[in-house]
């Protein structure tokens, strides 16, 4: 198949898939607390699933600061995924910015996940862009009928918000490092929340995994032969780029394996 | 601080830190360990939030529904079902054992 339509179609697959999930945050979000129009913002300005989610469960629980740092810490990994992108979308002007904004997990996966130049700018910027349309009417769509809902519990919306964080955390857990930091990192959160404020346990918790970067505790032993980063494919930094959401992101992941392996 | 102000210091900060990505010199944090460090960072908040989420009731820990949703979710993450789907699955968990009694 021509490459730049794969990319339009791998970019609409995961367009469909993610934003159905955008209904999910938007009930959630007026179950948290929130009106239609402060969910609407979220998912307008934030744009960042995981961090969105983690902002409104953080509200809910009535730790808002804390939530304000969750969600910030959460999207760290989309300056990581900017560096990477910037080399194979190459955005000027204006569309830098909106290159920046829609620069999130599946936009990342599905861009470095084509092999031509084109192929990887179409799979971004149809992927991106999509995605920010279709996460948007979810979330309305969301809002609007979780006013109708009652209680997000009896539908098992509370069940959903945590399976959605093991679903982006899944893809992660790439050897005994990652594993053992999300262990530690698990048991401390609950360890802590009954004696922290709301929205505090998970940030306490995030330092395990600080800590553990930066000593490297458990890590690979050669990981300091990194490839030259200002190359033009920069492959192997792509291996240790984690996981984007769903499956499918998943396979683009593996894809990339080989091809870096090839 | 209100609500409003809370929801635009958080999109404003999570905008600019995507921002700072395709404006800091990519050397800076192409090292390994700045590199692995904000892989494991983002780890470990979604390990925490996943049990905060998963056991979390206020400042309690509890144990209900949400933990059979969960597994669920899990068994259908490893052997790789749509996102959607595993999510959808852990919802549907949750309502039924609620509905069926057989869990708060």
């Amino acid at each position: 198949m021509d490459p730049v339509r794969r990319a339009w179609r791998e970019g609409v697959s995961v367009v469909v898939a993610t934003s159905a999930y955008g209904l999910s945050f938007g009930a959630l979000a007026v179950a948290s607390g929130l009106d239609v129009w402060q969910a609407m913002v979220l998912s307008m300005l934030m744009f960042s699933g995981g961090s969105q989610f983690a902002f409104i469960g953080a509200v809910a629980a009535g730790g808002g600061v804390a939530g304000v740092a969750s969600a910030a810490m959460l999207g760290l990994r989309n300056a990581l995924y900017g560096m990477s992108v910037r080399r194979v979308v190459d955005p000027r002007g204006a569309l830098l910015p909106v290159a920046a904004h829609v620069t999130i997990d599946e936009s990342t996966a599905v861009a470095l996940a084509q092999e031509e130049p084109r192929a990887r700018r179409v799979g971004f910027w149809v992927t991106g862009v999509g995605i920010w349309i279709g996460w948007n009417l979810a979330t309305l769509g969301g809002a609007l009928l979780g006013d109708l809902l009652g209680d997000p519990r009896q539908w098992g919306l509370d069940a959903a918000a945590a399976a959605a964080f093991v679903g982006l955390l899944w893809p992660r857990l790439k050897g005994r490092q990652a594993i053992a930091v999300a262990a530690a990192s698990a048991v401390a959160a609950a360890a802590l929340l009954p004696a922290l404020p709301a929205g505090l346990p998970v940030v306490v918790a995030a330092l395990v995994g600080v800590v553990v970067g930066l000593t490297n505790v458990l890590g690979p032993r050669h990981e300091s032969r990194m490839p030259d980063p200002g190359g033009p494919e920069h492959r192997h930094g792509a291996h240790e780029r984690p996981g984007p959401v769903g499956s499918a992101g998943v396979e683009h992941g593996q894809e990339h394996d080989r091809e870096g392996g090839a | 601080m209100t609500l409003w102000h809370l929801i635009l210091l958080a999109s404003i900060a999570v905008l600019a830190i995507k921002l700072l990505g395709y404006a800091v010199p990519p050397a800076l944090f192409d090292a390994p360990r700045p590199r692995r460090t904000l892989e494991l960072l983002t780890v470990s908040l979604l390990a925490g939030l996943v049990a905060v989420q998963a056991l979390g009731q206020g400042e309690a820990l509890v144990a209900d529904a949400r933990i059979p949703a969960v597994l669920v979710a899990a068994g259908l993450f490893a052997v790789r079902a749509p996102f959607i789907v595993a999510v959808a699955a852990a919802a549907g968990t949750a309502a039924l054992l609620r509905a069926l009694g057989w869990a708060a």
